[in-house]
């Protein structure tokens, strides 16, 4: 009986690698045929990408670099704003503030995407559309201003643990030698809480890299090459616009985007993980 | 002597129990006074009022006054930070920063304002030879302090904390998470520091405080039993309950 | 003392930062401030009995989220159904059974990985492996299959972290009675593990309400009103997809709005017990 429980719950302890592995495995071969036949050269770095031309084009240079265009500039903002609230919180907030902040930020946290997405449509986009004056808000743009937006509970929740995990005895070295609290929280508590804001950033990036609904409503999702104004399609979001009326090699090459995406995904685990390791050997 | 701080009619609370009452006592200057008395005494929470590290608790009620320089430090218009520089504080956990040993050293002259490398080359190396540190750590001032032995990272803090050239140190029990080798050192250190600073020292070690202090003071319940002399107090001392506690009926 | 008070310089630095916190910590709750009443402002208004408790009909032009509503609680009730054991499962096997570190190392960082996938890329695989491989079609049976993948990872690092806290002297005296291990793990380890397993069905509550992505090309678009049983077998929208549905392809934003003030009060629920829950085990815990 024993012996029966305790393989039972190897199995169940074993279907999370399986998982991964089955994810893997189907994403390369689902993935591989269309690079195969469109080499890998002129997907990666086509910069046209039009299926249902008369000769179909295959180049993803545009969605990628939408997709690393979009994501640096949501840092950009994100990381500011994520970081100095999550410094305020951790150290300097009345608990009756932190209590309240941080039921918000939660909130953030849990709200749809679609509901960012929507909001991000009958706001943002015309927003833009008139201060800028360009004739349509759906851009590149929104879709950084959005999704500024969804990775800041991540950067916020991740940071504030980190700074908070930070000894007080460092924090009252600084003091003893003259420094005022907040200079002691700029220059001793926040480089020794490096780590922790680093991997808060990466989980950020993986956010941001792997939005698709929110990107998909707000960015215009014409194919073009990456400009601030410009309607773009992201790699998520082209694999999720065309997946319904695809067929043929066209699928395939859906395929082969949501593999690129899972390799950039893998990237950030491996960096995470590496940052991981580094703060428990530092 | 001259003296260099005075207290009068110290109180302090936390919350509604009162930790320290009615304080009176005088810091010479240039010499080291030690502070002795059973764990919860009081000694550790007095030597924090002398520069305001009680600030950051919170609940915290003080009253009377610590007069440093002839002015007193609870007074209006004291700038903390200020004060902290020129009375500053060495604590019972070495806690040098995860940084090298040279932004360790730094930091305190960089806060307040030396930006020149050469000037900061400067006082790194004078502090940490005044911690009798530098022969041991000149060849590595640029790895993490976290890396060094504990006694080692204690003197490293005692050479943060003189860099910013205070006029008093504060030591909370500086050597009650050291070795007997790493305690002997820093006792060294100790004596040599008076002929620069003020020294003020929290220790639980009567051994410690006959070997180092020239004035004693002994703390029992939140009060101030006593204070003299150490070599006076150490022989004759004046209260019964100081009496107890030297020859170790207590404590 | 010589000096008094900091230099300039020092005073621009200290004005500087906390400027910018300020700044920061305005922005922050001025946008989730917005959020909140803008979307129930504008949603709020669009709410009516007959939007909740009606189907669409393409004839008469009205529009119902009554099979929006059930899907989303079916797919809830089958996702959590499927994955609290598994979850639960895996959390026992490393917490009680796993002896060897590298095992417990790989099933971690599978774990790990999993929580980072993309939910668009789950969506694609769930289309591949549960509706073509399988052969389940589009339906609610294999957007919930999906979002158990997803999920996996929550319910296993709650319930892992509350069996972590069990206290080793409880399973002692367990053994020490001579019970077996599946024993006392049935009758010591799992009832004081509870508020783990409660948390990570909080949170994986709300992570699958919100989950749009993942379920467009397993679960599908459609409106119509079934039972739980043939639900499950059938195509079916969530709110979210719902949301995106008519808020995209249909250019409803009334509707779209209505549904994202329901998401939004979810939202908050959600978030509320969460809270209450997660204080109440802890006085218990205290106890």
């Amino acid at each position: 009986m024993e012996n029966i429980v305790h393989g039972v719950f190897l199995f169940l302890g074993l279907i999370t690698v399986a998982f991964v592995l089955l994810i893997t495995v189907y994403l390369i071969i689902a993935g591989m045929p269309a690079i195969g036949e469109l080499g890998l050269f002129n997907f990666l770095f086509g910069k046209s990408w039009g299926p249902t031309y008369a000769v179909p084009e295959f180049g993803i240079l545009p969605f990628i670099l939408s997709s690393v265009y979009g994501t640096a500039g949501a840092l950009l903002l994100g990381v500011p704003v994520g970081f100095f609230t999550a410094v305020y919180l951790a150290k300097l907030a009345p608990p009756k503030v932190k209590a309240l902040v941080g039921a918000a930020v939660s909130l953030l946290a849990g709200i749809p995407s679609v509901v960012y997405g929507l909001v991000g449509m009958l706001v943002l986009v015309p927003a833009i559309r008139s201060i800028f004056n360009v004739p349509d808000g759906a851009s590149l743009l929104a879709a950084i201003i959005v999704l500024s937006v969804m990775v800041l509970p991540s950067i916020i929740n991740v940071s504030m643990t980190a700074l908070e995990a930070v000894p007080k005895e460092y924090e009252d070295a600084s003091l003893s030698l003259g420094a005022s609290p907040i200079e002691t929280y700029m220059r001793v508590t926040v480089p020794a809480a490096k780590s922790g804001i680093a991997t808060a950033v990466v989980l950020g990036v993986g956010r941001a890299l792997g939005e698709a609904m929110a990107v998909m409503m707000v960015s215009g999702n014409a194919p073009n090459m990456p400009s601030l104004f410009e309607s773009v399609r992201f790699l998520t979001t082209a694999v999720a616009s065309e997946m319904s009326y695809s067929s043929g090699l066209h699928r395939q090459a859906l395929f082969s985007i949501a593999l690129v995406l899972f390799l950039f995904i893998m990237l950030i685990n491996a960096a995470l993980n590496f940052i991981l390791k580094h703060r428990k050997e530092g | 002597m001259s003296e260099i701080i005075k207290v009068k009619d110290l109180c302090l609370w936390y919350g509604s129990s009162q930790a320290l009452k009615n304080i009176s006592m005088d810091i010479p200057e240039r010499s080291i006074t030690a502070f002795i008395g059973p764990s919860g005494c009081g000694k550790s929470t007095f030597l924090k009022t002398l520069n305001r590290m009680n600030d950051l608790i919170p609940d915290v009620k003080i009253t009377g006054e610590v007069k440093y320089d002839g002015r007193n430090i609870y007074g209006p218009g004291v700038d903390v930070n200020d004060l902290r520089r020129e009375i500053g504080m060495v604590f019972q956990k070495p806690n040098p920063f995860p940084m090298s040993v040279y932004d360790n050293v730094a930091y305190g002259p960089r806060t307040h304002g030396i930006r020149s490398k050469a000037k900061l080359d400067e006082i790194v190396e004078k502090s940490l030879k005044n911690a009798a540190i530098w022969d041991e750590l000149k060849d590595r001032l640029k790895k993490s302090a976290l890396g060094l032995s504990g006694g080692q990272q204690q003197r490293l803090c005692i050479a943060r904390s003189i860099a910013v050239k205070p006029e008093v140190v504060l030591l909370d029990e500086p050597t009650s998470a050291l070795d007997p080798i790493s305690t002997a050192k820093i006792e060294e250190l100790i004596d040599e520091l008076k002929r620069e600073f003020t020294i003020v020292i929290v220790t639980h070690n009567m051994q410690q405080a006959a070997r180092c202090a020239d004035v004693t003071a002994f703390f029992y319940l939140g009060n101030l039993i006593e204070v003299g002399q150490t070599m006076q107090m150490f022989s004759t001392p004046n209260d019964r309950r100081t009496q107890d506690y030297i020859t170790g009926r207590f404590g | 003392m010589k000096k008094n008070g900091m230099s300039a310089r020092r005073r621009a630095y200290e004005i500087l930062m906390r400027g910018a916190m300020y700044l920061a910590m305005g922005i922050t709750c001025a946008l989730v401030l917005f959020l909140i009443f803008y979307v129930l402002i504008k949603g709020g208004a669009n709410i009516t009995w007959e939007l909740l408790s009606t189907t669409p009909s393409y004839l008469s032009g009205r529009i119902g989220i009554l099979p929006d509503i059930l899907n989303t609680l079916y797919i809830i009730a089958a996702t959590l159904v499927i994955v609290l054991p598994l979850g639960v499962g895996a959390a026992i096997y490393l917490t009680e059974y796993a002896e060897n570190k590298k095992v417990v190392g790989i099933i971690e960082y599978a774990a790990e990985t999993l929580s980072g996938i993309p939910s668009i890329i789950y969506g694609l695989v769930g289309m591949l492996f549960f509706c073509q491989f399988w052969g389940m079609k589009t339906s609610l049976l294999a957007g919930a299959l999906t979002l158990v993948i997803m999920n996996l990872p929550t319910i296993m690092r709650t319930t892992q972290e509350s069996l972590k806290s069990v206290p080793q002297s409880y399973r002692e005296g367990a053994f020490g009675l001579g019970a077996g291990k599946w024993r006392v793990i049935r009758t010591v380890v799992l009832p004081s593990s509870v508020d783990g397993i409660i948390t990570g069905c909080i949170l994986s509550l709300g992570r699958i309400l919100g989950e749009s992505a993942a379920l467009l090309f397993t679960a599908g678009f459609a409106h119509a009103l079934n039972g739980f049983f043939d639900g499950l077998t059938s195509a079916g929208a969530t709110l979210t997809v719902a949301l995106y549905v008519y808020a995209k392809e249909q250019g409803e934003f009334g509707v779209a709005f209505a549904i994202a003030a329901i998401l939004m009060v979810l939202t908050l629920l959600i978030n509320l017990t969460a809270t209450l829950v997660g204080r109440y085990f802890k006085k218990r815990r205290d106890i």
